[in-house]
């Protein structure tokens, strides 16, 4: 077996310089969200700009990356294990980041809103993307052949992203509350205002180097999974043999 | 294409007649999701009235994906999965037709449903049209949807669970926009969208299903 399968850690100096920047960029959002002032409206809750945006935006980056992958094994061309594998691990962050966006919305919709949850459209459509991945990721645990599992997975990811959409239309009209898109509500002439984009915009900035940390080690983790499984079932057949060769 | 999809659908509806799973075990409950529903919802303060639309779809939902289970265990058993496969009918017509069969049978269903909407919860019917196209468009995406998806989740002991899961998100606009086509029908919405724009999205649901399961199930049957 190559080095590459001995190696036990999933560390590099790639993923140790991305690790670091990340960890440094997550440390100036907070510290930068802690120093915004507290708002008239919103108080103290007003700093989870800070976070949430950043958070829900890591989100939608893991479904499209997730969603381009898996176009990339199906497309015959460009068909190779390791789309499959990026798919996997990159829906796996995305359901990760979708749960804190409700959960970071729910603690700044509690005081603000005066409920945990409201059934407006953008909550709605993040509840059911949720499901939507985690029914993914259900599917990609079915026991197959890492052909048909990828298949099955890249499908199912290229028909989420076309749902996604619809259930956009479907919830919008349905129900609007939320605020309008943080960007466009805005003014940058405003000196609070401008430190609150600088925040939000630090956010999406250390949200997205954390993504692709975790990414990076999340696809080393399930190559490293899969060697561990040929290994074993090499092992298994190994045996196997030598119990065949003394019996009688 | 539309030949085979004519053969399998016929297939698929010669089983049901003959087996009488869907009359016999997929009817009553859905009959009995509405009783629950009145269990749960206090009938007499009038919000089974106003909900009829909603609970209507809701039971569709349910009994769909108890439709689509059926029509993957027909072709999970006995190897007629393998026979399917080898026989030479474009994928794309196979999934036409067990969509058309599963919509075929959800029509139906749809049509004691809806008896029972008018008999259980005091609704009174109006707006035939819409309600017809609601109901068409709707089935056809439900059906679409839950063929693929039955593709997706089949060949693994955890096909029964995993379906629900895939599923139900993904046909939720289905449920949005067809509950709202219905109370527009019904004359109890309470929202400005006329009843066309959610035609329009139910729709679009169903080309889209269409359109990728189409696509989708050649490569789905190839691996199975």
């Amino acid at each position: 077996m190559s080095d590459r399968s001995d190696r036990i850690s999933t560390a590099s100096p790639l993923t140790l310089s991305l690790g670091l920047a990340a960890l440094l960029s997550l440390g100036a959002t907070v510290a930068l969200g802690l120093s915004l002032p507290a708002t008239v409206e919103q108080g103290e809750y007003s700093r989870l700009i800070a976070i949430h945006p950043g958070v829900a935006w890591a989100s939608y980056l893991s479904f499209g990356v997730t969603a381009l992958a898996s176009a990339l094994w199906l497309w015959p061309r460009t068909r190779a294990p390791r789309w499959d594998l990026l798919a996997g691990a990159s829906a796996e962050i995305g359901v990760v980041f979708t749960a804190l966006t409700l959960a970071t919305g729910s603690i700044w919709g509690r005081p603000t809103w005066g409920v945990w949850w409201v059934w407006d459209a953008r909550l709605t459509l993040s509840a059911l993307m949720l499901a939507l991945y985690l029914g993914y990721l259900a599917l990609r645990r079915v026991p197959n052949p890492p052909d048909a599992r990828a298949r099955r997975s890249a499908l199912a990811a290229l028909m989420a992203v076309a749902v996604v959409p619809l259930n956009h239309f479907a919830v919008d009209w349905w129900r609007t509350l939320h605020q309008g898109r943080s960007l466009a509500q805005i003014d940058p002439a405003n000196d609070v205002d401008g430190a609150f984009i600088g925040a939000m915009l630090l956010g999406f900035l250390a949200m997205s180097l954390v993504y692709a940390w975790l990414l990076v080690h999340r696809v080393r983790v399930a190559r490293l999974e899969d060697a561990v499984e040929e290994t074993n079932l090499a092992a298994a057949l190994e045996e196997r043999r030598a119990e065949a060769l003394v019996a009688p | 294409m539309w030949r085979d999809a004519v053969l399998v659908g016929g297939k698929d509806l010669r089983i049901e007649a003959r087996s009488r799973v869907a009359t016999n075990q997929v009817a009553p409950f859905a009959v009995l999701v509405l009783i629950l529903f009145a269990f749960a919802l206090d009938p007499d303060r009038g919000v089974l009235n106003r909900a009829a639309a909603g609970l209507f779809w809701v039971a569709v939902l349910f009994s769909a994906v108890l439709a689509v289970q059926r029509a993957q265990a027909v072709e999970s058993s006995g190897g007629t999965g393998d026979a399917l496969r080898l026989s030479g009918l474009d994928p794309a017509g196979v999934f036409l037709g067990k969509a058309g069969a599963v919509a075929v049978q959800l029509l139906a269903l749809e049509v004691v449903l809806g008896v029972g909407v008018v008999l259980l919860y005091d609704v009174e019917p109006a707006g035939y049209p819409t309600l017809a196209l609601t109901a068409v468009a709707a089935t056809l995406g439900l059906a679409a949807a839950g063929t693929l998806y039955g593709a997706l989740a089949a060949g693994s002991r955890v096909s029964e669970t995993l379906l629900p899961l895939l599923l139900l998100p993904a046909v939720a606009p289905v449920l949005i926009a067809a509950t709202r086509a219905s109370e527009a029908a019904l004359g109890t919405a309470a929202l400005p969208v006329a009843a066309g724009d959610w035609l329009a999205l139910l729709g679009v649901l169903a080309v889209v299903y269409v359109a990728f399961g189409v696509v989708a199930f050649g490569p789905l049957m190839e691996e199975q």
